[in-house]
């Protein structure tokens, strides 16, 4: 039974430019190639997603992912969910960095609603995204390293996941799906023992971060996996649309930080890391880069946070009253009722919009379509793992079967995301 | 980008709309590719960003039913520019934007799989997040969010058969 050729995706195979007169050629002398399924349970998929993997002996001469396991409508939740609702599912999109998907939506549904955060939160909230920034970066080059046998590096990164997952209860009272971040502001302030956790986390990261390094970056086992495998050029990472450390690696010098400046970025010093070389040791590079970088924000941000309120106030009236003022006075309890009730909360224009912020992976957008209720008419994502994963079967034909688990870590694919 | 040059390129069929920093484009489904190929041949409008549909059956003074947005983002100059076009049943079709950019390989077959808009072109447009057996599209806005439906209706295999 031949297996590949004859329904060869144009773009996938190298060897399929010829059309219909030459794959049929080739399916006639391909008969030796045989399929793995690669997935859907998987230990270096992490997470739930399947590729087909045509192989002629060990080498890969065409992968073809197949996805939608976790597809669990997440987008049309968000037409019934309103602003303030939809933050938890939002969280469950990219687990690995719940927060930096909070702050994207409330970012874009700020901008809808043309409300202006407070100098308290715009740093918080900085704070928070470049620790969710670690986060992702973390367990992204920490499984990588897992996944090509070096179990140690995951365990020094891993444990530094858990001081983070401190710092994020502490402020959440939540580890994991946080849904910490509220239309116009968080649910809670932060206190000084707070920022005295971050301050410590800060210090002592930079000691473990060089010990990884010294564990990883001229481990000739480690660069042998990674050196030269998955190239992905500057040309086909623009045409495909890869955003975050991926197009940083390939030469793209591209960070909405940067470019389209939101929360606190434009007043923080940092730079971008970037490589010209595109493969997955460069993507691992970036990434190592770019915590240390994170940790320049964090210090900045930490030392500079403003005084003053954290919630917006819109007519004399915060966003969403504390929750002592709710259970303990009449008033908040109807403050509360009034932003909690449909047609009642916010003045919502009847509009569209695509606002995006830099999460650890790459661009994360929503698009909100307003009806003038205070939820979403269509709240469309703009998974960066959606967009990554579709370069895999571009990326893969060529390299061997032990090449896909580095390729596939070095993307970083989320599969809750990736299906939403 | 000149609004004025580019509105005369295409015979002053297009429509330009703002919103906060967002810049809209709305263009005829008939002009898109043109409007998209002189984007990124001519304007260096190199990254398609996103593609997406959102269904306008509910919406206030709506008239056409699906609206097509791209998001396409010139990486020199850092301009990003939202192109909506409109399509209508009975057989929403578009021309495919894959000959220009190939992110527009997965994210139009979601917007087929979700909304079942048909993609001219495309190399390979079929079902990626509900499988292939699925009828319906699911963002549609007359496909309940919750209830009985085909869920309930799918054939059920026994390991024997499979």
């Amino acid at each position: 039974m031949p297996v590949v050729a004859s329904s060869l995706h144009p773009a996938t195979s190298r060897n399929a430019a010829g059309g219909s007169a030459s794959s049929h050629a080739e399916a006639a002398n391909s008969e030796y190639l045989w399929t793995l399924n690669f997935g859907p349970q998987h230990p270096a998929t992490h997470t739930t997603l399947r590729l087909v993997l045509t192989l002629d002996g060990e080498k890969v001469v065409k992968a073809e992912p197949d996805i939608g396991y976790l597809h669990s409508g997440f987008e049309k939740l968000g037409e019934s969910l309103d602003f303030n609702q939809y933050v938890t599912i939002v969280d469950r999109m990219n687990y690995i960095s719940p927060l930096a998907n909070e702050i994207a939506w409330h970012h874009t549904v700020e901008k809808l609603l043309g409300i202006e955060i407070t100098p308290r939160c715009t740093y918080l909230r900085t704070i928070l995204a470049e620790l969710m920034r670690l986060h992702d970066h973390l367990l992204c080059v920490g499984a990588v390293a897992l996944d090509l046998g070096a179990f140690t590096a995951f365990l020094y990164f891993f444990q530094q996941r858990e001081l983070i997952y401190d710092i994020v209860e502490y402020a959440s009272g939540q580890r994991f799906h946080t849904s910490y971040t509220r239309v116009g502001g968080v649910l809670f302030d932060v206190n000084n023992l707070w920022a005295d956790k971050v301050r410590s986390f800060a210090k002592n990261f930079p000691k473990i971060h060089s010990e990884v390094d010294r564990l990883l970056t001229k481990n000739r086992i480690f660069v042998d996996r990674v050196k030269g495998v998955g190239v992905l050029s500057r040309e086909d990472a623009i045409n495909m649309g890869c955003t975050g450390p991926i197009a940083r690696a390939s030469g793209v010098v591209r960070d909405l930080r940067k470019d389209e400046p939101y929360l606190a970025y434009a007043d923080l010093d940092f730079k971008i890391a970037a490589s010209k070389n595109g493969d997955c040791y460069a993507r691992y590079l970036v990434r190592m880069q770019e915590m240390l970088e994170s940790i320049k924000i964090i210090n900045q941000a930490i030392e500079n946070i403003p005084a003053g309120p954290v919630n917006v106030e819109l007519e004399g009236k915060s966003v969403l009253p504390s929750k002592p003022a709710v259970y303990r006075s009449i008033e908040g309890l109807i403050h509360h009722f009034e932003m909690i009730m449909p047609n009642r909360g916010f003045k919502v224009p009847v509009e569209e919009l695509y606002a995006c912020t830099e999460s650890p992976n790459g661009e994360l957008g929503f698009y909100i379509v307003a009806d003038g209720e205070p939820r979403a008419y269509r709240a469309r994502c703009r998974p960066p793992s959606f967009i990554h994963f579709a370069t895999f079967q571009h990326l893969m034909p060529g390299y061997m079967l032990s090449d896909v688990p580095a390729i596939l870590g070095s993307l970083n694919i989320i599969a809750a995301e990736l299906d939403r | 980008m000149d609004f004025a040059a580019l509105n005369e390129h295409l015979g002053g069929v297009l429509k330009s709309e703002s919103f906060r920093d967002n810049t809209r484009l709305i263009v005829p489904a008939a002009q898109l590719d043109d409007l998209m190929s002189h984007l990124k041949h001519h304007l260096g409008f190199d990254m398609l960003s996103d593609v997406t549909c959102c269904d306008y059956l509910e919406y206030p003074g709506a008239t056409d039913r699906y609206g097509v947005i791209y998001v396409v983002v010139n990486t020199k100059t850092r301009e990003r520019l939202v192109v909506k076009t409109f399509v209508n049943d009975p057989s929403p079709t578009l021309p495919s934007m894959y000959r220009h950019w190939k992110t527009a390989d997965w994210t139009e077959r979601e917007v087929y799989d979700l909304f079942g808009i048909h993609f001219t072109g495309h190399p390979n447009l079929q079902r990626i997040l509900c499988p292939p057996e699925f009828e319906s599209h699911a963002l549609r806005k007359d496909y309940p969010l919750k209830g009985r439906g085909e869920r309930h209706n799918f054939p059920v295999i026994t390991r024997a058969e499979s």
